[in-house]
């Protein structure tokens, strides 16, 4: 198991390493249109064929990657923050904090959120940058996806505040805040850092989805997500595995950390 | 229990060896038909069930874009443009067997023309305020008197399908090739031969050939273009370039491209006064050269050739040559010159700092396109046209939104910069295209609903357009389109883009299809379309 995670966490680092060295080369620039070989296969202009308007795909997908990498982590720290804050703290605490978060909880998971990002895009002014508009994707992922991990946090911290070491510890005079610190914590970081590496990869498809309705990375940058648009219709389906090297970046990238990370799931 | 078991299977059995031996034509709608009520029609399915079951006095050949005969064996218009005679043919019956007469007419364009009744079919006629006079004159005779000239009166009873004053059936009753049989909502529409159909063929043979059309609901064109790929259906009347490509690499003789369509791709910036963005980008946007610049910075070829995989061409104005009649062949070719483009600039004050165009107050050209989300053409078109801007230092922000919150923008808040979409031509008349150039109109996009034209060429075209709207013969009405055209091509309130051919796909076992650039591309010849004698003889 040792080397199995091993050989994931260097493949991730691998990826992430490529991602980000080759996007810094000018010969990777992602939005140079060749307009006489679009939707090519292989060549050595271009190692893993163009896109439909004649764009680089390795360079696409290097920049997709380090874009992808480096955004939907965020958007899932921020999101996890946030659950962390209106899930575990209430559930640690419990009484009305309690019943108050998990109302508060069930009222944002009912809410249809595709409808929310809608209003929100709605309102954002139309001139802004690519660089902007994956920020504020991911940001507005990460403010509306802390439904489902706060609602696990509490479930957890509520476990946690009813077991015996902690009654003993509460018994013993120990603070609060040292309580929730050296006892609860530790205890609730397996469900953090699996609750993380899924909303990794949901955040990156969330994405995807997103920008089928005008929300999502603006062109010319790519994303993982954006990227991933070439496999969204069954036709479009080419037989050039090319065409799969998002996905198979995706599925590479996310198993290995799953498998690098994820050891203290089982509890 | 047995035996009748046994004969229930063979009976079924035997409808279902009958069913398959019908030569019924496969293809499916977007969406159920709002509406059966030929008077009522607005939207495609419906239109698609007026076309197939409904007849017509006149009808428009697709191919030649001329009026021809059809209930009306001859016609006359008279010399004030007001009255038209019509000349029925004798002895014609609707579906149902009633008799069809000049009372039919009657009721049907009373109906029509009843202000009530809100027929978009009927608004085409009212050219001015009053009644319509109908008068019977004989069984087979009858006269209608309209309250003002109708510029092009005969082309519009293309879409006036008659109904059955007597007919306890009503619209259900046809008098076109086929009638509705059977409708199931969400699933399908089967539409079966009309025994009583007046047509034949040459050779003496009644029309249509096809014992039926079934019609299957279906949105997702995923799932059509895989259906035809199995021979499930057998027409798709507008396909994608690209699902269009992928076909023709594996079965080259199930799709045709029909040519340059009516449809058109176009950009416009908004001019609305007043609209919520900033005053000096309403300056450029508001400014001839401006709109010019950017015009000629676009490479429309490359957009043919990338985008549409070469089957588009160019755009030179409104009006696509694929009309034969309206187009204005003197148009000039819209020129992609990015050095011509920057010389405009230049003279509107506008200058080039490190790559970044800059204005005369130094603000950095940047300004958004939005189009409608999802539409992958449209958006590999603003990509391009991003890339194109960017080479003259404008940078172009792509934005894809719903189509509400597009609409909402380009016609209610006005709040966008610039906008990439498409117009599609159903009729060949520019009387339909009147709520785009009048200044008044809704659909004026840069600039709607002005009380006022804003500018000299605005209050022009409304001069024009109501003068070919009321002129009489074709050839004023022509020269005072033209000249709309070649306004249009001055000013570029609209930036043509391309005109996307028509691409169709046609299953090799029918006969007699025909494809042309004016809708319904593929089964305008509906009677006279047959499944090939050896798909008879395998009994598929």
């Amino acid at each position: 198991m040792r080397a199995a995670r091993t050989v994931a966490l260097v493949v991730a680092s691998l990826i992430a390493m490529v991602s980000l060295a080759g996007s810094l080369l000018p010969r990777f620039e992602y939005s140079r249109q060749d307009r006489e070989h679009f939707s090519a296969g292989p060549s050595p202009d271009h190692w893993l064929g163009t896109d439909a308007v004649g764009r680089d795909r390795l360079a696409r997908l290097l920049h997709g990657t380090r874009v992808s990498l480096s955004l939907a982590p965020a958007a899932a720290a921020l999101s996890l923050l946030l659950a962390f804050v209106a899930g575990a703290a209430p559930g640690f605490a419990g009484g009305v904090s309690e019943r108050v978060a998990k109302t508060i909880i069930d009222l944002v998971l009912s809410i249809p959120w595709l409808f929310l990002l809608l209003i929100v895009r709605a309102m954002l002014p139309l001139n802004t940058s690519p660089a902007a508009s994956a920020t504020i994707t991911f940001l507005m992922l990460g403010l509306l996806g802390w439904g489902v991990p706060a609602r696990i946090l509490l479930a957890r911290a509520r476990r946690l505040r009813q077991s015996e070491f902690v009654l003993l510890a509460r018994a013993s005079g120990l603070p609060r805040w040292r309580l929730l610190l050296v006892h609860v914590m530790p205890n609730l970081l397996p469900v953090l850092v699996a609750q993380f590496w899924i909303a990794v990869p949901v955040f990156i498809l969330a994405e995807a989805n997103l920008s089928l309705l005008g929300l999502g990375v603006a062109e010319p940058l790519p994303s993982l997500g954006s990227l991933l648009r070439e496999l969204e219709t069954v036709l479009s389906i080419r037989g050039d595995v090319c065409s799969f090297g998002a996905l198979i970046v995706l599925v590479v990238m996310v198993s290995s950390l799953q498998i690098a990370f994820v050891k203290h799931e089982v509890s | 229990m047995r035996r009748a078991l046994f004969r229930m299977c063979l009976l079924l059995l035997v409808l279902v060896s009958v069913g398959s031996c019908l030569d019924e034509l496969r293809f499916y709608l977007g969406s159920d038909p709002k509406t059966f009520n030929p008077a009522l029609v607005a939207d495609d399915a419906s239109e698609t069930i007026r076309y197939l079951t409904g007849g017509v006095l006149l009808r428009l050949n697709r191919q030649t874009q001329q009026v021809e005969p059809e209930l009306a064996a001859a016609w006359r218009v008279s010399k004030d443009g007001k009255t038209i005679t019509f000349q029925l043919r004798n002895g014609v019956r609707f579906s149902d067997g009633t008799a069809f007469s000049a009372q039919d007419v009657k009721y049907t364009m009373d109906a029509l023309m009843d202000p009530a009744l809100h027929s978009p079919t009927g608004d085409a006629f009212r050219s001015g305020p009053g009644k319509l006079t109908s008068v019977v004159l004989t069984a087979d005779r009858i006269s209608l008197t309209f309250p003002a000239p109708v510029a092009g009166l005969e082309k519009l009873f293309d879409q006036v399908a008659i109904v059955s004053a007597n007919s306890p059936k009503k619209e259900m009753a046809a008098l076109g090739p086929f009638y509705v049989a059977d409708y199931k909502p969400g699933a399908y529409i089967t539409l079966r031969r009309n025994p009583n159909y007046w047509k034949h063929d040459d050779a003496g043979h009644p029309l249509p050939y096809l014992d039926g059309v079934k019609l299957e609901i279906q949105a997702n064109h995923d799932i059509e273009m895989l259906k035809f790929s199995r021979n499930e259906i057998h027409l798709i009347n507008s396909m994608d370039a690209d699902y269009f490509d992928r076909i023709a690499q594996v079965a080259p003789g199930k799709v045709r491209d029909a040519g340059p369509s009516l449809d058109s791709e176009q950009m416009w910036f908004n001019q609305v006064p007043g609209a919520p963005i900033a005053a000096f980008k309403l300056e450029w946007f508001k400014s001839r050269n401006f709109r010019r610049a950017v015009s000629a910075a676009i490479n429309r070829s490359d957009l043919c050739k990338v985008v549409y995989g070469g089957h588009a061409v160019p755009a030179r104005g409104p009006v696509s040559p694929a009309n034969k009649f309206w187009f204005d062949s003197q148009l000039p070719q819209a020129r992609f010159d990015p050095s011509y483009a920057l010389q405009l600039l230049r003279e509107d004050g506008f200058r080039l700092t490190a790559g970044k165009l800059v204005d005369r107050g130094g603000h950095p050209v940047e300004f958004s396109i939005v189009t409608n989300a999802g539409n992958r053409t449209r958006e590999r078109t603003a990509t391009m046209i991003q890339a194109d801007l960017r080479a003259i230092g404008i940078m172009v922000n792509v934005v894809t939104l719903d189509f509400p919150s597009l609409i909402q923008r380009i016609s209610e808040n006005f709040n966008y910069e610039a906008a990439l979409l498409g117009m599609t031509n159903v009729e060949l008349d520019p009387n339909a295209q009147m709520n785009v150039w009048l200044s008044s109109s809704d659909e004026h996009q840069w600039n709607p609903r002005q009380k006022t034209p804003a500018t000299p060429w605005e209050a022009e075209i409304d001069r024009l357009m109501r003068a070919q709207a009321s002129a009489l013969d074709d050839k004023t009405r022509k020269k005072n389109f033209d000249r709309v055209q070649e306004i249009v091509a001055e000013q570029a309130p609209f930036l043509y883009l391309v005109n996307k051919n028509a691409l169709v796909g046609v299953s090799p076992i029918l006969q007699g299809v025909v494809p042309v650039a004016a809708r319904p591309q593929t089964y305008w010849n509906i009677e006279r379309i047959r499944f090939s004698a050896e798909r008879a003889s395998n009994g598929k």
